[in-house]
């Protein structure tokens, strides 16, 4: 499992990281080496969502419990 | 033998064969579900509700206690056909077997609105459907889960919007059944598994479409709760566009359908993608325009007049020096032309003062012994001298 409710380094987290960078270079508040730094930190996040758009296939997972009741994540068949 | 068969034979008192039949009935049907007509329906002044279930062939004794028969929906009727929920249970003193029901479910379309009606009066006015209460979708869910069947058309349609619109999406499944008896139970608990489970931003309570008595399950309180108490936000997707459940009004969300609750629930990848880029511009222009900016700053200061102020002088200063130069060049030339002029007066004077030209006016000069004599004193009688003319010298001696 990757993080949850949109944790650190999430899509959802990345995508308002990179508004937020926007934002500031918008805003032109920052000095030369922090606009920088944010266009590459921009881009740097920016790149990170492109490829997680691109990331292949559709997967999901059975959850189900074991013998002890813990939770547990099965691949699902694609054909089934 | 009969002796020996006699202590063979067991012998049962009929307390002891009820008992069996009891525990042996009570230990196999602790929960059946059980479809059939009322007939002889009664509710007694305990508020208990007594009732025979049958069919064609066949009938059962069933009691309702009170503390269920309180939540009824609905009040059941002769000739109402229904799902009961119940255990069998044995009541030794008649030696008769009966289904002890916790639950009715009526079959009947016009039974099943009638129900309808009165589970959502009775939600909304406990507020359940205050959309103060509800949550908020997220926009980009990491983690989606979806409790619904297995093997439903449901499950087929949010696989192929999701693997279409955004496939990076990780999607839980907590497989329920969504029809027939304890389908309700079944997608409620899931709800609230999945709570349990927590690892996902949104869940989604689907089913594809079917008759008011296929969709039943999610007009049931016991999934209506559940979806209400869910901390994680609920979409509910149940048939089609027009079919309207009570979990559709609990939760967060509706869905007209199955497909439209994936739609609604993750944006276009290319939508996304285009976000992205839009972004990736604007960040290069800014940087730009801030270059640009710091770049015409370091401009101006170079051009202002502060800046400059060195460089001026130096430039007066040179010119300065030029002015001076100049000057005195005009001086010197000055100078020179005077003292040109006077040399020139003087060389007039002098050449006057030339004696070849006194003496070409007539005069003579006397010399004696290599020197010029101006005076007659100068001269003795028998001295003798040289007398210069313009064009030439005699020798002569002094008479008197």
């Amino acid at each position: 499992m990757t993080g949850k409710k949109g944790g650190k380094g999430s899509f959802e987290e990345s995508l308002r990281r990179l508004e937020k960078i926007v934002e500031s270079l918008e805003q032109g508040k920052v000095t030369l080496d922090e606009a920088v730094e944010l266009y590459e930190e921009g881009i740097r996040l920016s790149k990170m969502c492109n490829e997680k758009l691109k990331s292949a296939e559709l997967k999901i997972k059975k959850l189900t419990k074991d013998m002890d009741g813990q939770f547990q994540l099965l691949d699902m068949d694609e054909h089934d | 033998m009969e002796t020996a068969s006699n202590t063979d034979r067991k012998i049962l008192t009929v307390t002891e064969i009820t008992r069996k039949l009891r525990i042996y009935l009570e230990e196999t049907f602790p929960q059946v579900w059980v479809q059939g007509e009322i007939s002889n329906c009664k509710r007694h002044s305990s508020g208990h509700l007594y009732f025979t279930l049958k069919d064609d062939l066949a009938q059962i004794s069933a009691v309702m206690w009170q503390s269920n028969a309180e939540t009824l929906l609905f009040a059941p009727e002769d000739g109402m056909k229904v799902v009961v929920r119940g255990a069998i249970t044995v009541y030794p003193p008649k030696g008769n077997y009966q289904l002890d029901v916790d639950k009715i479910q009526p079959l009947g379309v016009g039974e099943l609105q009638l129900a309808f009606e009165r589970l959502k009066q009775k939600l909304a006015a406990e507020g359940l459907f205050d959309p103060r209460h509800k949550r908020r979708i997220p926009e980009f869910p990491q983690a989606i889960g979806i409790i619904t069947s297995e093997s439903g058309a449901a499950l087929h349609d949010i696989r192929s919007v999701l693997s279409r619109r955004f496939s990076s999406v990780e999607v839980i499944l907590i497989p329920a059944k969504v029809q027939g008896p304890g389908s309700a139970e079944e997608i409620a608990q899931a709800v609230n598994e999945m709570n349990r489970f927590g690892k996902v931003d949104v869940i989604i309570v689907a089913r594809g479409g079917g008759s008011l008595e296929d969709l039943w399950a999610f007009n049931e309180e016991i999934v209506a709760r559940a979806i209400y108490q869910s901390s994680i936000p609920v979409i509910s997707a149940v048939g089609h566009e027009v079919d309207f459940s009570i979990s559709d009004f609990v939760a967060d969300l509706r869905a007209p359908t199955p497909s439209a609750a994936a739609e609604l629930v993750v944006r276009d990848r290319a939508e996304i993608l285009d976000i992205l880029r839009n972004m990736c511009y604007t960040m290069r222009n800014h940087l730009e325009e801030t270059t640009q900016g710091l770049r015409r700053q370091v401009q101006s200061i170079l051009a202002s007049y502060a800046f400059n102020r060195p460089k001026d002088f130096m430039r007066e200063s040179a010119q300065t020096v030029d002015e001076f130069e100049r000057s005195l060049n005009l001086k010197f030339r000055h100078l020179f032309q005077l003292a040109h002029q006077r040399h020139h007066t003087l060389f007039l004077r002098l050449e006057n003062l030339d004696p070849e030209g006194v003496l070409k006016r007539g005069y003579a000069m006397v010399r004696k012994d290599g020197r010029v004599v101006t005076s007659s004193r100068n001269l003795e009688v028998g001295d003798k001298a040289t007398i210069r003319f313009f064009d030439g010298e005699v020798r002569t001696q002094v008479e008197e």
